[in-house]
């Protein structure tokens, strides 16, 4: 066997000995990353995924940050949250400079990993274009979308992951559109790693921020992030919210390596018998008087996403 | 080595010479010569460098934010609507104190559809904090892109340098080109803020008016001592490879009544003018602007002075007559010529200096004929 070979499987073995020994929060790195200092909202899981992305990415990595939430979170100069460097950049532009960075780190023969963290606003809606250029390019760097479905650092705008019937400052009588679908977006550039995440679930997130800096390639994870001010919840449901967004199987937690889907833990079982819709709709403000026909096109778009994704994880498309 | 080249080519040239480790472009009439020589050269393995074929010149500029702000040079071009379309990263590229080199071929902006030689485009970025150098000859436009390099790097500039040549009327222009062996003219990359994971920094965060109003000074402090820099920066290339060059070309100024004042080719164009005017009895001189950011200190008092500008600012004037007006307090006369590729000829700017209104303003061959 070549030095090269015996040098990859024991990566492999190394990460297989890693992901068994980290089946619960105890075996997550002691190390933080993102200090208390922060200048997030209470309840704000954006910022609680973020502790655990930086756990899993580890210090040799920098984040690059559009304008979003953690253009705030990270704190006011010449003061910082965050424990590892954070390039700040325009709206439209994260994916483009996370783009010449990792070119650049190539250049240079540094292995830093370079992650982009933005909102959904700076994704769906204005970075698409650069979040599509950096895919279809094939750029070695991790795209982290934590999405609390509006412009959250505006004071909530609709956006265009803003979900329908949900009323937010410009539209007050409840969104008229559905939810752009990011992720099948995403999929159509055959990325060699997918995955969606939610807060309220950090060891699945940690492990996968793991995974996906193991592969070389353009990776993406898309965060469902609860949103306490957004939403209008109170603050101490955040992590509870974000378990009704998966038991309901409103969000749904699944991984694409190389193609292939795996559906995650806790949505497998919501997936075969998911909980009432109402819960999660109920419990939040913006949903306030949903009107019959908009809960039943929900209804139905749960329904169609548990198909679509039942279907491919089957491998009957 | 002397060969003939575009100007497009000589500039693609210079790039190779300074070997960025990161090349990020999008492809824009009439610059596209440009990155495509630049992707020959990677390919052919003549540059070892990375080539990031971006999907918009906004992501272009935002690329090599990245990549210079990762600790590599860095080197994009454009024109035109390209340069408008990265607007946003040109200021933050200054912001952030990034040394970018950057070519913009210059041209006119739409609509209609125009690919032809202005300077409105390049004008529009003049409050960036970008240095901005406009060229008027092949060989000029090889030896400023090296030059920038080494002016955009050194530790009391770090700002990006925009090297500005006509549209067509240079950028498709053969002329003569000598190349260099550069040696040890342009030093290693550094960048002393460059992004370093052993000493986790935020870099542009959220900042109050006290700091960000300091960052302001720092960008204009830096502004002030490139005038220096460019000067030595322009020295040494004068002693290494011989060739001189200052803020501005002077021809025939020194005992000249009048001077011509034009930026870019019509600046060369303005030479032949002037030889005319001399063979008539006529003193005159020209000053070709090369840098317009810094702007330099200019010595034009008691002459008469005719300023061609390429460019209008509407409402307002021609930018380099009001550049002029402000700086020297003398009253030109302006023409406004050559917009949208618009034909002008030595016999044109002849004209300009014998038929000459100091303090009025006109536009060659649209309002009343001069």
């Amino acid at each position: 066997m070549s030095g090269n070979r015996i040098a990859k499987l024991s990566l492999q073995l190394m990460t297989i000995i890693e992901e068994r020994s980290v089946n619960n929060l105890s075996a997550i790195p002691k190390e933080e990353y993102l200090y208390k200092c922060t200048s997030a909202c209470a309840g704000c899981s954006s910022s609680l995924c973020l502790r655990y992305v930086l756990k899993a990415a580890g210090p040799d990595s920098v984040l690059v940050v559009p304008a979003c939430c953690t253009s705030v979170i990270q704190g006011m100069y010449p003061g910082t949250a965050m424990n590892v460097p954070v390039y700040n950049i325009a709206f439209a532009a994260a994916a483009a400079c996370a783009s010449g960075m990792s070119d650049a780190f190539a250049t240079l023969g540094r292995e830093t990993n370079v992650i982009v963290y933005a909102g959904d606003g700076g994704t769906v809606d204005i970075g698409i274009q650069a979040l599509s250029g950096a895919f279809e390019r094939g750029t070695n760097f991790l795209y982290i979308c934590y999405d609390n479905e509006a412009y959250g650092n505006t004071g909530m705008q609709r956006s265009g992951s803003t979900p329908l019937g949900a009323r937010t400052t410009t539209t007050p009588g409840g969104k008229p559109t559905a939810k752009k679908d990011l992720d099948r977006i995403v999929e159509a550039h055959n990325p060699p790693y997918m995955a969606t995440a939610c807060s309220a679930y950090p060891l699945d997130l940690y492990k996968k921020v793991k995974k996906a800096l193991s592969i070389e390639g353009p990776k993406f994870i898309h965060i469902l992030a609860p949103c306490p001010p957004g939403w209008r919840y109170p603050t101490e449901k955040t992590v509870e919210m974000g378990k009704l967004a998966v038991k309901t199987a409103q969000w749904i937690l699944y991984e694409r390596e190389f193609g292939k889907l795996t559906i995650n833990g806790p949505s497998k079982a919501a997936m075969k018998k998911p909980a009432p819709l109402e819960d999660y709709i109920k419990s939040q403000g913006r949903f306030k008087n949903l009107s019959p026909e908009i809960f039943d096109l929900m209804r139905q778009q749960v329904e169609q996403n548990i198909q679509r994704l039942s279907r491919e994880e089957a491998g009957v498309c | 080595m002397l060969t003939i080249a575009t100007g497009n080519k000589a500039v693609a040239a210079a790039v190779k010479a300074a070997k960025p480790g990161v090349v990020a472009a999008y492809p824009i009439t009439p610059q596209t010569e440009i990155v495509e020589q630049i992707a020959d050269y990677v390919t052919d393995g003549d540059l070892e460098s990375r080539y990031i074929p971006v999907e918009s010149e906004h992501s272009a500029m935002a690329a090599c934010i990245g990549a210079s702000a990762g600790g590599v040079r860095t080197f994009t071009a454009t024109s035109s609507h390209g340069l408008l379309y990265m607007h946003e990263m040109v200021h933050w590229a200054a912001g952030a104190r990034l040394p970018i080199v950057m070519a913009n071929v210059n041209r006119a902006l739409g609509p209609g559809w125009n690919t032809w030689a202005e300077h409105t485009d390049a004008f529009s970025q003049r409050d960036t904090g970008w240095l901005q150098v406009f060229v008027g000859t092949v060989q000029e436009a090889y030896d400023a892109t090296l030059m920038a390099f080494k002016i955009a790097e050194d530790e009391r500039v770090l700002l990006p340098v925009m090297v500005n040549l006509d549209g067509f009327a240079l950028s498709h222009i053969m002329q003569s080109l000598e190349t260099v062996e550069i040696g040890d003219f342009l030093p290693p990359f550094h960048l002393p803020h460059a992004i370093d994971t052993e000493n986790p920094c935020g870099y542009g965060p959220m900042t109050g008016p006290a700091d960000y109003f300091r960052f302001r000074w720092d960008i204009e402090r830096s502004m002030r001592d490139a005038r220096g820099v460019i000067a030595d920066v322009e020295r040494e290339f004068a002693e290494r490879f011989g060739r001189t060059y200052g803020p501005t070309e002077d021809y025939r100024c020194e005992d000249a009544d009048v001077v011509v004042v034009a930026v870019g080719t019509l600046g060369k164009e303005a030479e032949v003018a002037i030889d005319r005017l001399r063979d008539e009895g006529i003193k005159a001189g020209s000053m070709r602007l090369r840098w317009f950011r810094p702007f330099p200190d200019l010595d034009l008092s008691g002459r008469d002075v005719v300023v061609i500008d390429r460019d209008y600012s509407f409402g307002f004037g021609g930018v380099v007559a009001h550049s002029i007006r402000s700086k020297t307090g003398i009253e030109p006369y302006s023409v406004i010529a050559g917009l949208g590729g618009q034909e002008v000829t030595y016999n044109d700017i002849a004209d300009f200096v014998r038929n000459r209104r100091p303090g009025e303003e006109t536009w060659f061959g649209v309002s009343d004929h001069v």
